[in-house]
Parts: C-alpha cells; structure tokens; sequence
C-alpha cells in the first residue's frame, strides 16, 4: 500500500495536519503567524547548511529553525527593538543567507521550487517515519504544554503567578513549532506552511465554545483540507501544496458563509 | 516617602512580607522604602493617587516585577490567587464561563463550581461565552476563579474597577465574606479610601516618590530661590 506515490502522500499530509491543528489554535490564540512565518522562512538557511554538510534536510532545517526561536527570544525579552522589526530581521536574513549559501556550493542541483512550494508527490517512506515520530513527540510536548500556554493566552501575569513558568511555556512552544515546520516543509514548502497553521484554526474558531473544541475542529479541518487538496491536485494536475491551501480556504469562506446564513442570530464573536 | 497606619497588630505568621523595597525603572523610583506584610486572616489594602505605583507595587509583591532594592519573603508553596487589573480575553480564544474557571483548576468539582459561581453572585449566568460579558461580570468571574484555587492568599489589583457605586458595598462585603470564610490573606488595591480605613487590617499609603537629589538640581527649584 505504501508503494503507491498517492497513498504516501495521503498519510504524510493527514499526519501533519493532525499536529498542525492544535499549534496552528495556539499561533492564532498568540498571534504568531509572523513568527511561524519567520521561523518557514528562515529555514532555507538550515537547508542549505545541511546540503554543505551532508546531513539529514529535516534535522538541519530544525537546528536553524531553533537556533532563529532562541536569538528571537532573547532579543525579545531585552526588549530593544520591536517584535515585528527583529522577526522581519530574522526571516529575511535566513531566508537570504540561504540562498547565498546555496549559490555557493558548487555543483549544487536543488529544484528550488520544491523547498518553496513542497513536494507531496515525492514522500518518501522515510518522510513518513520523520512525520510520524515528529508528529507524536509534537503532541505529546502540546499536551504538556497546553495548561501553561492557555492561561499564559489569557493572562501571562496569571501564568506567573500560578507558578506556570509562561517563558519557559513560550520557549518550548518556539521550538515545537520548529520542529513542526522541519517536518512539512517537504511536503507543503516553506511559502506555505503558515497557510495550513493558521486557516484551519480560523475555520474552527467560528464554531468553537472552547479551546480544546477549536484544536479538534482545526484537526478536522486540516484532515478535510488535505484529503479534497490532493485528489484535485491529482484530478485537475495542480502542485499538491497550493492545491491544499486553497481546498483550506475554501473550506474558510464556505463555513463563514453558512454561519452567517445560519447563526445570525447567535452571540458569536 | 511611605507610611504605614497598623490598625490591627495579629501576631501570626506573615504570607508574604516585605522590607524597605523599591523598584526603578531607567532612571526613574517608581515606588520607595515600601514596608507591607500580609498574614492568614488579614485585609491589607494599598492605596495611593494615580502614579503612585499601586499596580507596580503589587505586581513586584507577586515577583512579577524585579527588585531593585529591597528584599521580598514569602511562605513556602505559596497558593495565590490573582486578579489582575482590566485583564481582556482576546476574542480569538473561545473561551465558556466554565472553561475558564477550571483552567488551571483542573481537580475542582461541579458542585464547587456552582459554589464560587454563587459566592460571586453569577449563580443565574449559565455558561455563556466570556467575550459577551461585562465588564463587573468578568471581574466577578475572575474572582470566582481565583478563590477556586483555595488560594492562602488573595491579591486583587483595583476590583472594583468598572464596578458601579451600587455594587461597590456588595463587592465590598464580598471580599471579607472569603477572607472570613478561606481565612486567607488578602492583598487589595482600592480606590475607595472610607471602606479601606473602616475594613482594613493594615493600610498602605503610596505617594509618588521624591527624589532628593533631583530636586536640588531642578531649575525651578533654583529660579525660586
């Protein structure tokens, strides 16, 4: 069954969606779309260190990935520059080293179009091993963190105070989302893997009365989103990751057009 | 400059204590030689006119603020509960009245539940969405959820913000009704100096702080003489 291009890439994209759900609630929750941003971006620096150095893509673009949450972090809590300016920093500063790196390395033959966009269609077994223990170690982490990163979302003062180490929370939080984007970039591209964080938690939150409700509903749009994305891209011969973006948006304005059809009436924010 | 009015003189051991604390940020005392203990049972308010440092203060008692002098003591395993001043869900994060009481307050019961719900006179709510409540409703289900943790000390920072003179007195009796009730400490920043004085253990007075050195450098102090 694994033999089958179609079958791997079903599994590799249903697997992600299923951890990109919850962390996508949370980046919306803490408004993080241009730190999960920043982190896609800068990655192109980890793939181009690991093709120097020969090593594993998805461990390279995770050592990068953590080392830009780590510089972010520090430079953040020091406070001197505002957030948005050292994230623009950060992003286009990897994302522009890597290609330099890359043009650099001689001889080098990288379709750049599949870092970009991701390749779905090329999964390798090996692809789904790394999403499927990426995408386990992922939640588990979640779940720990989840009581400490919701009441730092409602107040951080509280988290303190309730001896919920929120810093340490936002730390690993950064991390977790590193490790995340290491393992889609492959299969959705670093241009796009924000898109399937942060729509499916939009779609959800129109329906959801609580935060574990919204992480199972963006799960679930995520799923419905993969799976209508890859067998258009396989029907209409459209790349897979932009064809699961826009199955993801349609899915968005569709659920927005029913509540609002529907639940008029009803106090939703 | 500080003083200390102690109105009650219990002998028991102190929650939190502090001593001769201060805190400057850049180059400015934002609160000086502050003195103010709390112990199980004892109403501790702080007042202070707008600039004093009451919410600076406060949140340096909490260690969510570093001192810059000063030592601050507390009690081992500490349980607080905290209200913090005009605190806003974002509307993102759905969020019912239930769900956030047992955020954080994961071992509590339903009938418990209903109890702080009652204490806090939000029996009739039901389980709504927080983002359609108001402004008193939110701070009293703020509150119902800090004395949920059976906290040994309670710290409202200004509750009776946004609370309408009618439920002044009745937010007022509330708070005594659970230090009564959890016999905990509690730490509260007021407004409303007639009540302080009347309920009140211990009262701390916050005036912005003078700097010495400054003013002899100040040039309207040298144009005067």
């Amino acid at each position: 069954m694994l033999d089958d291009f179609f079958v791997r890439a079903m599994i590799a994209g249903i697997g992600i969606a299923c951890f990109a759900g919850p962390v996508g609630c949370f980046i919306v929750w803490r408004r993080l779309a241009y730190f999960g941003e920043t982190i896609a971006h800068s990655s192109l620096l980890g793939v181009a260190m690991a093709i120097m150095l020969e090593f594993n893509i998805v461990i390279g673009i995770f050592a990068s990935a953590s080392v830009v949450v780590t510089i972010l972090f520090f430079l953040d809590r020091r406070g001197g520059l505002p957030t948005d300016t050292i994230l623009g920093l950060l992003a286009h500063g990897g994302l522009a080293i890597g290609l330099v790196v890359l043009a650099l390395i001689p001889g080098m033959r990288l379709n750049l179009q599949t870092i970009l966009f991701g390749d779905i269609l090329a999964v390798t077994k090996f692809d789904l091993l790394q999403v499927g223990i990426g995408g386990v170690l992922a939640l588990a982490v979640l779940l720990w963190l989840w009581r400490p990163l919701l009441v730092a979302t409602v107040s951080e003062d509280l988290a303190t105070v309730e001896s919920l180490r929120p810093n340490r929370a936002k730390f690993l939080f950064g991390i977790l989302v590193a490790a995340i984007i290491a393992v889609a970039i492959k299969i959705v591209g670093v241009l796009l893997i924000v898109a399937l964080l942060v729509i499916p938690a939009a779609t959800a939150r129109r329906f959801a009365t609580t935060p574990e409700i919204m992480a199972v509903g963006a799960t679930v749009v995520g799923v419905a989103s993969v799976i209508a994305g890859l067998y258009s891209s396989l029907i209409y011969d459209t790349p897979s990751g932009p064809s699961i973006v826009v199955a993801a948006l349609i899915l968005f304005v569709l659920t927005r057009l029913v509540a609002m059809i529907f639940l008029r009436n009803k106090k939703f924010q | 400059m500080v003083e200390n009015f102690p109105l009650n003189t219990k002998i028991s051991r102190f929650l939190l204590s502090a001593d001769n604390i201060g805190v400057r940020l850049s180059e400015r005392w934002i609160f000086r030689y502050v003195n103010v203990s709390v112990a199980s049972g004892q109403l501790v308010c702080i007042i202070g006119g707008n600039g004093a440092g009451k919410s600076t203060c406060v949140k340096t008692l909490l260690g969510l603020i570093p001192l810059t002098e000063g030592k601050i003591e507390k009690q081992k395993s500490l349980t607080i509960g905290y209200v913090p001043q005009k605190l806003a869900i974002t509307p993102i994060l759905p969020m019912t009245v239930y769900r956030l009481l047992t955020l954080g307050n994961r071992r509590c019961t339903q009938p418990e539940i209903e109890r702080v719900l009652f204490v806090v006179g939000l029996e009739k709510l039901g389980n709504p969405l927080v983002t359609t409540l108001s402004g008193g409703e939110f701070q009293r289900l703020m509150l119902a959820r800090a004395i949920l943790r059976k906290p040994q000390l309670l710290v409202l920072d200004e509750p009776l913000q946004g609370v309408d003179v009618a439920n002044t007195d009745i937010l007022n009796d509330l708070i005594l009704k659970i230090r009564d009730e959890l016999q905990c400490g509690v730490l509260v920043v007021s407004h409303d100096i007639e009540r302080v004085f009347q309920d009140a253990d211990d009262v701390l007075v916050l005036v912005p702080h003078e700097h010495d050195e400054v003013k002899t450098d100040n040039p309207i102090w040298k144009r005067r003489y």
